[in-house]
């Protein structure tokens, strides 16, 4: 173990990335499962078309073909992405806003449909429908399902490993290859990766406790298969 | 960079062979997850709590850490505790532990929808526990899971590019392979994320059909 603690600043270095990456990642996922999401929701069929084409592309590729395609590909017809770190973060944020935009997508469409008509009714603009009444309780639907996907996107930083980013996995990696030793290195980036899997979860359980308790509801314990379901990786939220 | 069909037509060949190593991969890691899957459900059921807790920390380990430093220590630190073992090996076994945390808490989620009344029903039968799991749990448990457990299927093949960190030659090792060789990435990264999307695409169509087909209430 004491390889791992001679070059604990490399491994601070690589734990800051992985926190940086998933930050800005979650940050560009967020902004396009909104825009895509709501969109999604549109009654207007080349916006919903919209939304079927971003989901399907971005959520049928692999993260890391996608990762491969902007650092390999993509300068050869002419875009240069001069930062690793901003191909990363793209690879990163456009698949999990895909999945993003079903969970928002997902969770306005699982409302009633009374309310929708109850506010109509009442001649609310289609903004402050959306800003008043429907997304404050779509909201609290969509923050578990949004918490794994930022425990998936935190994991999912991993591959930047492959272009050549000093993230914990490289400085495992590069730790290994100096040191010579496997148990030691390899063992410790798993638990950096799960303290801070850790940290994120219990973030995000703090987050639902003051979304619930702003709609005065309280969380449930049972696991059910809708919420399993809704936060999986390549699953449907259910619509 | 203009576009090269003779290329593409060239280098096909070796994506298709990456693609059967891949779908390999997926398939057999797929079912070492659904069997592990279960394992793990039932573990936790065990009234020690001592031991329910410990199994429940190993599957939220192994679920929180992302594949490839799994993939490393499967694959480096085995061969020092004297277990040798190939890189297709080490990867599908990765991807199958993996992806059994995530299983077993689909099976957890099924089990748990079952009504309370149903158990009461068999205690006042007086049906044997193992009745009670084969005959009256299960069957319909599983029924429930299907569609979601196929997409973790669809979400395994996705993250099956992840073994090349360990030189498994998979479909985008493959191609990385044959760009190198010749110069030119952009044909064949390219047709790797065609082959992808098409995959992806008709395998999530066929799991909304079993939506459907399954779908309760």
């Amino acid at each position: 173990m004491s390889v791992v603690f001679d070059s604990r600043e490399q491994w601070l270095h690589g734990a800051w990335l992985t926190v940086q990456l998933t930050l800005y990642g979650c940050a560009l996922a967020l902004v396009l499962a909104l825009v895509f999401g709501l969109v999604g929701t549109s009654r207007h069929m080349w916006l919903r078309a919209l939304n079927r084409v971003y989901v399907e592309f971005f959520r049928g590729t692999a993260t890391l073909v996608l990762l491969y395609w902007f650092f390999y590909a993509l300068p050869l017809v002419g875009v240069q992405i001069n930062s690793k770190l901003v191909c990363a973060v793209l690879a990163l944020g456009l698949n999990v806003g895909a999945y993003g935009a079903e969970v928002v997508r997902g969770s306005v469409n699982s409302l009633p449909k009374a309310q929708v008509e109850a506010v109509i009714a009442l001649n609310f603009t289609p903004y402050q429908r959306m800003r008043r009444v429907l997304l404050p309780q779509a909201f609290a639907l969509m923050l578990p399902p949004f918490g794994n996907l930022v425990i998936e996107l935190m994991k999912g930083s991993a591959i930047v490993y492959t272009i050549g980013l000093v993230d914990l996995t490289k400085v495992s990696k590069n730790v290994q290859g100096f040191s010579g030793e496997t148990v030691a290195p390899f063992l410790a980036v798993l638990v950096f990766y799960f303290v801070i899997a850790q940290i994120l979860q219990l973030l995000v359980r703090y987050a639902e406790r003051r979304v619930d308790r702003m709609l005065g509801r309280r969380p449930s314990r049972e696991p059910s298969l809708s919420a399993v379901a809704a936060g999986a990786p390549g699953v449907k939220a259910a619509s | 960079m203009q576009w090269n069909w003779n290329y593409t037509w060239d280098i096909l060949p070796d994506l298709l062979d990456g693609l059967r190593t891949t779908v390999v991969a997926t398939l057999l890691g797929y079912v070492i997850a659904l069997l592990l899957g279960m394992v793990w459900t039932l573990l936790r059921r065990s009234p020690s709590r001592v031991f329910n807790g410990v199994v429940r920390w190993v599957t939220e380990f192994v679920r929180s850490t992302p594949l490839i430093p799994q993939l490393f220590f499967v694959y480096y630190v085995l061969p020092s505790w004297g277990l040798t073992i190939g890189p297709l090996t080490a990867g599908v076994i990765t991807l199958g532990i993996h992806y059994s945390t995530y299983t077993a808490e689909v099976y957890r989620a099924g089990i748990s929808d079952i009504p309370r009344g149903q158990w009461e029903a068999c205690t006042a039968l007086n049906l044997p526990r193992s009745r009670v799991w084969l005959d009256v749990v299960l069957p319909q448990a599983i029924r429930r899971v299907i569609p979601t457990l196929g997409n973790y299927l669809i979400a395994m093949f996705k993250d099956s590019p992840q073994l090349l960190v360990i030189q498994v030659t998979e479909m985008l090792l493959a191609a990385y392979k044959a760009g190198t060789e010749s110069y030119r990435m952009l044909e064949p990264i390219t047709l790797v994320g065609v082959l992808f999307i098409v995959v992806s695409v008709i395998s999530s169509i066929l799991v909304r059909r079993l939506e459907r087909r399954y779908a309760t209430n």
